[in-house]
């Protein structure tokens, strides 16, 4: 019994990994039962594993089982793994026991699709009832929305689940076709759409009725894989942008392939998972919905790639120097947001600050402003006088001579000639 | 002019009152603990006075937002030493000038207790996060910690209403006291340990059956979740400081 339950949450934990969503924030349940649980506005991430990710949820698959053959996935039906399945009383046992402990935030339930749709998301909504309504468990709970479940079972599900989501898996149809070419886009399109009208739905009601139960409070997200297929990322972030306009996702996530198959159609066995790419683009996903960027002016048809070896504000700061340099002391909170260096509370300070008088260099610094790389596109009360007028090549030259990334070690001495 | 009082909140305060009655002019402020006495500086003892202490907490709230008289508490809980000055120049200058003085964020005290607060904030987060329970034989979840920073008093809350249907103890082991909920109210306990228990991880036998088990799992769970292809020890570390593991079950080598 000891072993088996050992060896079952090894498998199916291994197995669940590559989903990378760990977020536990935007839950707003309490804890008004004096039960166990209640949620944290921001989440809270309780460890990190020796990769650098968060780990917030207990995050895994009720079963490894699966009828479909996925060539990205580790659980296809043709891979050559172990399978195991929890039973709903086990789950329940772990999340209750790994919560009490505060070794977790809540709980990451997915699955392989087992005989149908149906029959899976029933186990699924199984496990979520009997923790909140037995359990009195008011902790978090991420779903995962099965493509092709009816819509009664999924908006059942959505009263007990904090967040939902459901995975695009590749960027764009054409990839997806490629590589799994049992699914298509518009399955997990639908299923989106159908919790999204749901959320309104119900948001609008609480507007005149008081007492409704919460649908999906922390909202739904989804997940791309990339560099498994050849898509650019302006294809990635274009998809990203259409998905947060139509469905107001939370959260689209960016999870770097991981080779796990010997099929020739994707990147072999022991490539480095393009982690830096990752992290570009989660950049760039950042600029979008917190700096008030719009993703054609990141990437588009000039642009279809981001730069590796700078973040994209400063790409785009060196690709528009026009706009600068700014005046810390008169430029409006927009502009200030979009100088490389400045983050959204170094501006919000700035701007609050300012008010009392004309900010130095000192002062500047001392509020958070990354200086060496800001002193490029700003001007303060005490900046020197400059008489040169440098051009954003030579700009970016300079910041990466002075920059102590540690990307730079791997990267060509190209010479700059201007 | 140095005003020295004895460390406590209430001290602090009335030293902003006694400057207000006595307009001394410039005046460092340091608790008892580190004062050295000068050569060439004068100095006075504060005496606490829970009654002025009241009066100038009550002034505070007029003029600040709630957000601010957090900073002003978190400040204080971070026990260092620069920090007390800072509180009480923090404090004259926001009684001597106009309400929204505050977000003046080119003030030295300004800035300095919004950095203070910041990680006194980020630590109260990381215990929020790091503390992990061990369910003892008498049924009541036990966890021994040594924040940088005294945070008890900001994490209460928090596990009381997480855990409103178990018992617990935080006990904080560096400053000698702890936190006991008892299913209705919190209390402020402290534990006369028996020489030799590990204050961290007491022994197995103390331990309910199912602690053992659960550790493992979720050691096991930690292990799983990792995917070795992506390894990066520098994000690793920067997330989980070395001087958390000790209070990280998954983290514990035996």
């Amino acid at each position: 019994m000891f072993d088996r339950i050992r060896e079952k949450l090894n498998i199916l934990a291994d197995a669940a990994k590559y989903d990378v969503s760990c977020s536990s924030s935007g839950g707003t349940r309490k804890n008004a039962s004096k039960g166990v649980g209640d949620s944290h506005a921001s989440g809270i991430c309780h460890t990190y594993t020796e990769d650098g990710r968060c780990v917030s949820l207990l995050k895994i698959l009720l079963t490894n089982h699966c009828i479909y053959d996925c060539l990205f996935c580790v659980s296809r039906k043709s891979n050559d793994v172990r399978r195991a399945a929890f039973t709903v009383d086990e789950v329940v046992e772990l999340t209750m026991n790994f919560y009490r402990r505060n070794y977790i935030e809540g709980l990451f339930l997915s699955s392989g699709i087992f005989k149908n749709a149906d029959f899976t998301m029933e186990r699924l909504l199984l496990v979520v009832k009997k923790l909140r309504l037995e359990q009195n468990y008011n902790g978090y709970i991420h779903l995962k929305t099965i493509p092709g479940a009816s819509d009664e079972l999924i908006k059942e599900a959505g009263l007990y689940a904090d967040r939902m989501s459901i995975n695009l898996e590749m960027p764009t149809e054409a990839g997806l076709k490629l590589l799994a070419p049992e699914k298509n886009h518009e399955e997990v399109i639908k299923p989106l759409a159908f919790v999204q009208q749901q959320i309104s739905q119900f948001t609008a009601d609480k507007k005149m009725i008081k007492h409704i139960p919460t649908f999906v409070p922390a909202g739904q997200s989804t997940q791309m894989v990339i560099g498994a297929t050849p898509e650019s990322d302006k294809d990635i972030m274009y998809t990203a942008d259409t998905f947060y306009k139509n469905f107001s996702l939370k959260r689209v996530y960016y999870s770097g392939y991981v080779p796990i198959s010997n099929d020739t159609r994707m990147p072999i066995l022991g490539t480095q998972p393009p982690l830096l790419r990752e992290n570009r683009l989660y950049q760039t996903d950042w600029l979008m919905r917190f700096y008030g960027f719009k993703v054609q002016e990141i990437l588009n048809d000039a642009n279809p790639n981001l730069d590796i070896d700078i973040d994209p504000k400063l790409s785009w700061a060196i690709r528009n120097m026009q706009h600068f340099p700014v005046d810390i002391n008169t430029a409006d909170y927009k502009m200030i947001l979009r100088i490389p260096g400045i983050g959204v509370m170094s501006a919000q300070k700035i701007v609050q600050a300012r008010k009392f008088g004309k900010l130095r260099i000192d002062q500047l610094k001392k509020i958070g402003v990354a200086y060496n790389r800001a002193k490029h596109f700003i001007v303060y009360l005490d900046s020197p006088y400059q008489l040169k007028d440098y051009q954003g090549t030579q700009i970016k030259a300079f910041i990466l001579a002075e920059s102590q990334s540690k990307y730079l070690k791997t990267d060509s001495n190209q010479m700059i000639l201007f | 002019m140095t005003y020295i009082f004895d460390g406590s909140l209430q001290g602090l305060l009335t030293a902003v009152f006694e400057w207000f009655e006595r307009k001394p002019g410039k005046v460092v402020l340091k608790s008892t603990e580190i004062f050295q006495p000068e050569a060439f500086a004068e100095s006075a003892t504060i005496i606490t006075d829970p009654i002025k202490a009241d009066r100038v907490w009550a002034g505070l709230q007029k003029k600040l937002k709630k957000e601010w008289l957090r900073k002003f508490y978190c400040s204080y809980l971070s026990e260092i030493p620069e920090a007390y000055n800072h509180l009480l120049q923090f404090a004259l200058y926001i009684f001597q000038n106009q309400l929204g003085a505050e977000s003046n964020y080119g003030n030295a005290h300004v800035i300095a207790l919004a950095k203070y607060a910041k990680s006194v904030e980020r630590e109260k987060h990381r215990m929020e996060a790091f503390i992990r329970f061990q369910k003892t034989s008498d049924g009541i979840f036990y966890a021994g910690i040594d924040p940088d920073f005294n945070v008890l008093p900001l994490i209460s809350n928090h596990f009381k209403n997480r855990y409103a249907d178990q018992q617990w103890v935080i006990y904080d082991l560096k400053r000698k006291y702890g936190l006991h909920y008892n299913l209705s109210t919190v209390e402020e306990i402290t534990i006369s340990f028996t020489n030799g228990v590990k204050k961290q991880n007491p022994a197995s036998i103390l331990m309910d059956d199912g602690e053992a088990l659960y550790a493992a799992l979720w050691k096991d769970y930690f292990k799983s979740a990792n995917i070795v292809a992506r390894k990066n020890t520098k994000l690793h570390l920067q997330h989980v400081p070395k001087r958390y593991w000790k209070y990280l079950t998954e983290k514990a080598i035996l």
